[in-house]
């Protein structure tokens, strides 16, 4: 058996194989499910509904989305220029300490002020913890994907240490936590009532402005001549180095914002528990969205669906929501497929 | 030449046929390799000659058709049937282990891997006898990394050897030897013949074609068109065959040399993985004039061009501009100097597979021409590329189409436009044709002809001989990063250029073995 490269997909070709990879995801749910004990087309339905059944779970949905469209684009701007970055999840809570420093009483500013500055020091925050990794790699040659992640587990410790030492809240009764942000340094809801904070939006308005950037202006077309071929554009006078640098600080820059709408937005205060693997589950988000930045909205609404609806479906039916992570990682090795199969054509020899 | 019986074929393909995709490589195939004989395989590049013989050895599967060796049919695909019917392969690119010694590597498969122990006193005893039958000088104890490529060859041909094999195909076994080096192979192949094998050789250099085999076959897009005796036949006869077309080679006139416009002097660079760098050269390139470089590949080629693109900066020794001295190095500094360049891979180098013709034609200018203030200005940038197209005749489906769409004539017609449509005075064209049929050849050959005529200063890089004495009005040698003195065109025979080429005739140090 072989692999033989296909020049031109066709259109059909490129639409009928993800379809079928989602159509492969739900058939080993349901295989799933029904060992599980439940019957599949209920726990199926509860997924929906979980996820979309009322104006609640829909908010649920997109407030879960929001940090997973921030580090799934990301990943995505990293990953297209062949920057292997596995460390948004340390960038994130990067973020999220420069909000929990400058958000707890630090600075008394009005909220629009005060946000600006909040979100500007996270996005440098989480930069500068990418450009170190990148240093390395275009100065000693040190591969990012080991560096990036060890810095994950380096940061969370940081910050275990910070919540248990300088950040942690005198009136949080010895829980490891920091304090709650003055209501300045909240991000308000998009309508009042409604759990829906404005961190939706500008994750949705990143979205866009990395579309922009990678379609229109001179660093997103250096950055993809970098991605598809450093040789070439080496060659063709290219910065490569200062791109890569470029592409880091906007990537850690973008996952920073996750950190700083999780606690800005949601939670009001630090944790240790702040993420449960956005970090980590950005990368999946952006490996869906065929690392298309708008892709990633899809892709990350897809996602956090599953998320919520699997946590809904498991209250009502009993099937465990680990089902989530299944379906997830089977969506995935399905796409991976996919994309291969619309690019290579098998052959028996 | 004696032997041939052609009674009794030794190897019979019949109606072999291979699709890749619409593409069709070969269709139809037909031809029977007798005792003692050479079957010259003729056909440009892409006509199907290296596909036929990977569907003979094993390596591809053909759709349709039938291989047969001695009489007996070939199980499709297996290379290993192959081998053991007798076939032995040399193939374009060696297939050596670097850090294994020359027997090892002619054991290696030969022999179980799972064996407690390579029996090595068995095997070089037979390593030695054949290569003193078969005039192959090598020490079965070297190391491959520490052969030339004349040497690697002989392995090769060694492995094939120590399989029994009876029939040889050597895939363009010439395109990596200098022509002393030529000279000792066609030796090696009679020896060969005479005593009983039958082979197989691929190549596009006529006079060798007619100088080694019994009989021409011509290829040309996978179809055989012609089949001739060898002695009834001339290299006029054949170039039409391979053709299909009469295509003339654009008359060069003199040139009329003007200013130095790129010289260096005593200069060094640092070697690039095991291909020297440069060793303290001299070298002047003058307006209206094309320098070429010939040499054997990996002689310094890479570091000379590198250099000169500005991906590597002299180690000493001085570089200068139109009588300046050059500083910051840079690829965009040498750009902005006007030196076009013309990568040697048009694939990796020259072009982003994945981008269209429009990113691509900009690749080098996007920063100057084509963006303000950090946007890109894509209508112009596409306007521009919609009139390189025209210009420089790129047949494509418009400026959107993926460039690894294109083939390797448009593709190089592409970068072409890309580096000469900025008037340079000076032009970098590393191995610039290779890989192009005649028709393309021609039109590369042509415009860089018209640039030196315009007032640039041209350094043609090839392997190949020909090309290098028919465009050059200056020759230079390079051979282990050493650059010769400049011979005028038409005062140097190619047996002359080639004791240059294999080291010989450079003061002072001595070539090593």
């Amino acid at each position: 058996m072989r692999l033989e490269p296909i020049a031109n997909p066709s259109l059909t070709r490129r639409l009928t194989l993800p379809a079928l990879a989602i159509v492969a995801t739900i058939v080993i749910a349901s295989l799933l499910a029904l060992i599980a004990g439940g019957n599949p087309f209920a726990v199926l339905g509860q997924i929906i509904i979980g996820a979309f059944g009322s104006k609640f779970a829909l908010l649920e949905t997109l407030n879960r989305a929001t940090p997973l469209i921030f580090t799934g684009l990301a990943i995505a701007v990293a990953f297209r220029a062949k920057l292997w970055n596995i460390g948004a999840e340390a960038q994130l809570y990067a973020g999220a300490v420069m909000v929990a420093v400058l958000g707890t009483g630090a600075l008394q500013l009005p909220a629009p002020l005060l946000l600006t500055i909040m979100a500007l020091a996270a996005m440098m925050a989480g930069a500068f913890l990418l450009l170190v990794p990148a240093l390395l790699k275009t100065r000693l040659g040190v591969d990012e994907v080991v560096t990036t992640l060890l810095f994950n587990f380096i940061f969370l410790l940081f910050v275990s240490y910070l919540l248990e030492g300088p950040l942690k809240d005198p009136m949080g009764m010895g829980w490891p936590k920091s304090a709650h942000l003055i209501p300045e340094a909240r991000l308000p809801r998009i309508v009042d009532g409604l759990r829906l904070h404005w961190g939706f939006a500008l994750a949705l308005i990143a979205a866009v402005v990395v579309w922009v950037i990678d379609a229109k202006t001179t660093l997103g077309f250096e950055m993809r001549a970098v991605g598809q071929n450093a040789e070439a554009a080496r060659f063709a006078g290219i910065p490569v180095t200062k791109v890569i640098l470029k592409t880091a600080l906007l990537s850690g820059g973008l996952a920073a914002l996750a950190g700083f709408s999780e606690v800005a937005g949601l939670k009001g205060s630090l944790t240790l528990d702040l993420s449960p693997g956005f970090g980590y589950t950005g990368i999946v988000v952006a490996m869906l969205a065929l690392l298309h930045p708008l892709g990633v909205v899809v892709a990350a609404l897809f996602v956090a669906a599953i998320f919520v609806g699997a946590d809904s479906m498991s209250r009502a039916i009993g099937v465990p929501s680990y089902l989530a992570d299944i379906m997830l990682a089977t969506a995935l090795l399905f796409m991976v497929l996919a994309i291969l199969l619309t690019k290579f054509r098998v052959r028996r020899d | 030449m004696s032997g041939v019986d052609s009674a009794q074929p030794v190897l019979r393909l019949q109606n072999i046929t291979k699709r890749f995709g619409p593409v069709t490589a070969n269709e139809a195939v037909t031809f029977d390799l007798a005792k003692g004989e050479v079957i010259a395989l003729l056909g440009e590049n892409g006509a199907g000659k290296t596909t036929l013989m990977n569907i003979l050895f094993g390596q591809y599967t053909a759709d349709e058709g039938q291989v047969s060796v001695f009489g007996k049919p070939l199980p499709p695909g297996n290379p290993r049937a192959a081998l053991d019917a007798g076939v032995g392969m040399v193939h374009q690119h060696f297939t050596l282990a670097g850090n294994l010694t020359v027997w090892e590597n002619i054991v290696l498969g030969a022999q179980p891997l799972h064996a407690p122990r390579l029996r090595a006193g068995a095997a070089k005893a037979k390593i030695r006898a054949l290569s003193e039958e078969f005039q192959l000088k090598v020490d079965p104890d070297a190391k491959i990394s520490a052969l030339t490529v004349g040497e690697r060859q002989r392995v090769e041909i060694l492995k094939a050897l120590y399989r029994d094999a009876r029939i040889l195909i050597l895939d363009e076994p010439t395109a990596v030897l200098t022509p002393q080096e030529t000279d000792a192979l066609f030796a090696t192949l009679r020896k060969a013949i005479d005593l009983g094998l039958s082979i197989v050789f691929i190549s596009h250099k006529l006079h060798e074609v007619m100088a080694i085999s019994n009989r021409v076959l011509v290829l040309r897009h996978g179809k055989l068109v012609a089949e001739r005796a060898t002695l009834d036949t001339d290299r006029a006869e054949l170039s039409a065959l391979m053709v299909g077309a009469e295509t003339s080679a654009p008359e060069l006139s003199r040139a009329t040399p003007g200013a130095p416009l790129l010289s260096l002097a005593q200069l060094s660079t640092p070697p690039i993985g095991t291909a020297p760098g440069l060793r303290k050269i001299d070298l002047t390139l003058r307006a209206g004039q094309i320098t070429g470089l010939a040499g054997v590949s990996g002689n310094g080629q890479a570091a000379l061009s590198d250099l000169i693109s500005g991906l590597v900066s002299p180690q000493s020794g001085t570089f200068e501009i139109a009588g300046s001295p050059v500083t910051g190095w840079t690829p965009r500094t040498a750009i902005a100097q006007g030196i076009a360049r013309i990568p040697e891979d048009r694939h990796k180098t020259g072009t982003i597979a994945d981008f269209d013709l429009t990113e691509n034609t900009i690749l080098e200018t996007y920063a100057t021409q084509f963006s303000k203030r950090g946007w890109m200005n894509w209508r112009g940038a596409k306007a521009h590329a919609e009139a390189l197209i025209k210009t420089y005749d790129v047949r494509c489906s418009g400026p959107d189409a993926r460039i690894r769409l294109l083939s390797g004539g448009n593709m190089q017609k592409l970068i072409l436009g890309r580096v000469l449509e900025n008037a340079p005075r000076i032009i970098l064209a590393n191995q610039p044709v290779r890989g192009l049929d005649i028709g393309a050849v021609n039109y590369v050959h042509g415009r860089l002809a018209a640039a030196r005529d315009a007032g640039a200063a041209v350094l043609l890089i090839s392997e190949d001989l020909d090309e290098i004495m028919r465009l050059s009005d200056v020759i230079h040698v390079i051979s282990d990063g050493r650059l010769s003195p400049e011979f005028a065109r038409g005062t140097m025979q190619p047996e002359q250029l080639g004791v240059w080429m294999a080291g010989d005739g450079f003061e002072g140090e001595n070539h090593a073995a």
